[in-house]
């Protein structure tokens, strides 16, 4: 696992340029950043964008490193910058700041109460039902979804979330809900009609 | 939701995430498993929820690599080719 690898991994020898070092690090690391570019991005060219900047930027601030976050969360932080620095090529108005959300409540109210819950594994995760999750998460706003993907898809704390991105733990913990309250409505959406045409079709 | 029980729900909602991620107190945890046995809605909000992160979880293989040439390139950029180990797949 990841953790077990970089317990091996020497802050001072990356500090000092060692490149041995840097390696496994980059060994350790690049497959998760990758698959948050992806996921973040939505194309492989910018998820590879953000995977070769994200190292040659760890290269060059490395020195500078002073150990008071993980490296993993230093390197997220730096990969969701990169990415950020990418989605507002396309649009300018992104922005995940630690904004007051209390104004839009009314979108964490569910609507939809389908009992899909108890559908069979092999039904909820078939192709087409991966497919119409990976587009739900997609179509999360973008203050969400970097949220959503640090913490249930990196498998991040709330607080190495919250370090990452820079928000308090409480602002994280309101766009975690959101978010998985906003998967959940389109889940619904979508299983709740695979359940009313397996019905009519008996 | 039903109306009569309107602030629990709203209050119930507060603490899904802490709830299905097991970092609720035992107090709370019985508050809402006495409402969510009352409230078909809110049990039905709770258990697609928690099915929803599973799903997540479920469809994200970690374990899942990097593609050879993406590797390739990375190592490159960052001068690092004489590091670059034989593919794991």
């Amino acid at each position: 696992m990841v953790e077990s690898i970089i317990q091996d991994i020497s802050i001072e020898s990356l500090r000092n340029g060692d490149r041995a070092e840097f390696a496994q690090l980059v060994d350790a690391y690049s497959a998760p950043i990758y698959r948050l570019g992806l996921r973040m991005l939505g194309n492989e060219q910018d998820a590879e964008d953000v995977l070769q900047n994200t190292f040659l930027s760890a290269l060059t601030h490395l020195p500078a490193f002073e150990g008071r976050s993980s490296v993993l969360t230093w390197l997220y932080r730096i990969a969701v910058n990169e990415a950020l620095m990418i989605l507002r090529r396309g649009k300018p108005e992104v922005n995940i700041d630690d904004t007051d959300l209390s104004d839009d409540n009314d979108q964490i109210s569910p609507t939809q109460f389908v009992d899909w819950g108890a559908l069979p594994e092999d039904e909820l995760l078939s192709s087409e039902g991966k497919q119409a999750l990976d587009t739900a998460i997609q179509n999360l706003p973008e203050n969400l979804r970097m949220v959503f993907l640090l913490r249930d898809i990196q498998d991040l704390s709330i607080k190495d979330t919250a370090d990452t991105l820079n928000l308090t733990e409480a602002n994280v913990k309101v766009r975690l809900l959101r978010a998985r309250l906003l998967l959940r409505e389109q889940l619904s959406y979508y299983y709740g009609e695979r359940m009313m045409k397996e019905k009519s079709n008996g | 939701m039903a109306e009569s029980t309107h602030e629990t729900c709203e209050g119930l909602l507060g603490s899904l995430s802490d709830y299905i991620d097991g970092d609720l107190g035992a107090e709370l945890c019985r508050q809402i498993e006495k409402h969510i046995a009352e409230c078909e809605d809110c049990r039905i909000v709770v258990d697609t929820t928690r099915k929803t992160v599973d799903l997540v979880h479920a469809s994200n293989d970690p374990q899942t690599g990097l593609p050879d040439d993406v590797r390739d390139r990375l190592y490159k950029r960052l001068n690092l080719d004489d590091y670059l180990k034989p593919s794991a797949k």
